[in-house]
């Protein structure tokens, strides 16, 4: 029984955890965890936040092509005071656990990038709706919440808005609507509308 | 002799294409798209306009006008998949925009048969309505609406 504890090799690796260490000192045992720690966390950290800049998103050429090309011709690249929304700005959010989240799902991207679902500019079209309908659905979900990342009902001054808007907002804000439901498309070119809106398209 | 002559000649030549563009000058001078700019020079920028802001609706000038928009249109997209106009227009969307629906005119095809969405050839929107910008006219323009459409003082 006694040598037991004196037969390092026996064990799997949940025993190594429960056995006490008898060679290195506790601190320098800590230290070294918390140095290790820094570094495999800032580096999580990093790798994800690189992921997360626009240039990663267009390095594909589904997003450069497509939807980013649409993207430039609108007032989240271009406007008069010179802020400009990038691609994780409004699909990526800012809080840790959902930015993990939405990171996790993206796998499901990458799949698609392999299987080559929206390779060519036909395939991409086709699919629209279907894509489109999927932010739509989260942003719903979430209350436009990567949208009040800026725009804030709180920060808005009414006085400063046309009159149509700040009927619209005013209501919007009383009522159960959010950011999406309006301001479909404000990004990109949408997709062909006749079945959300049969009054608003010309459908077969 | 003859090497003479073509001095001469070329010399002529050289003259008159030297002379012909200050004569030209004098005689009619050409303005062209660029203005009086000297071509070394940066051409000027035209003034760029804004659209007008929201507004209540604007009143008709004659019996059967196109109403004009009283709001900018920046951005709006017309295409087969989508139009952007009938989103608040339409007479599925209008109460709850509290926009002007469309005309019942704009269902009916050229012969006349009413269709069930709007028409084809009226889902063009900007075709016959324009938004305003600040631009003065070009010309003077004495129109006057006829009596029926003045707005009553």
């Amino acid at each position: 029984m006694a040598d037991k504890q004196h037969t390092p090799q026996r064990g799997g690796i949940w025993d190594m955890f429960k056995r006490s260490s008898s060679r290195y000192s506790m601190g320098g045992l800590l230290l070294t965890g918390i140095a290790a720690g820094v570094i495999f966390w800032g580096g999580f950290n990093t790798a994800m936040e690189a992921t997360n800049k626009e240039g990663f998103c267009i390095s594909c050429h589904e997003m450069r092509d497509y939807v980013y090309e649409e993207y430039k011709d609108t007032v989240h690249y271009s406007n008069r005071t010179g802020v400009r929304a990038t691609c994780p700005d409004c699909h990526v959010p800012k809080e840790w656990t959902y930015k993990m989240m939405r990171k996790i799902q993206a796998s499901n991207e990458l799949w698609h990038k392999a299987l080559g679902s929206i390779n060519t500019a036909e395939k991409f079209e086709a699919k629209r709706l279907q894509l489109a309908r999927n932010v739509w659905r989260t942003m719903k979900k979430t209350d436009s919440r990567e949208c009040r990342n800026c725009h804030n009902f709180e920060s808005m001054d009414y006085t400063e808005q046309g009159r149509r808007a700040v009927v619209q907002h005013e209501k919007g804000l009383a009522g159960d609507k959010t950011c999406i439901d309006c301001h479909k498309g404000v990004a990109h070119s949408l997709p062909a509308m006749y079945e959300e809106d049969p009054s608003a398209a010309i459908g077969q | 002799m003859m090497k003479k002559k073509l001095y001469i000649g070329v010399g002529a030549l050289a003259g008159l294409l030297l002379l012909a563009p200050q004569v030209m000058a004098q005689s009619d001078v050409v303005t062209s798209l660029r203005g009086h700019t000297a071509p070394n020079e940066d051409s000027r920028v035209p003034m760029t306009r804004r659209w007008q802001r929201d507004r209540d609706p604007i009143e008709r000038d004659y019996v059967q006008q196109p109403p004009l928009i009283p709001h900018s249109t920046k951005g709006y997209r017309i295409n087969i998949k989508f139009n952007k106009c009938l989103t608040c227009h339409s007479w599925s969307n209008y109460k709850e925009a509290g926009a002007t629906k469309i005309s019942q005119t704009h269902f009916s095809d050229r012969d006349e048969n009413v269709l069930a969405n709007i028409a084809p050839r009226r889902y063009f929107c900007n075709q016959c309505h324009v938004p305003q910008m600040d631009a003065k006219p070009l010309v003077e323009n004495t129109f006057e609406p006829v009596r029926s459409l003045k707005a009553h003082h």
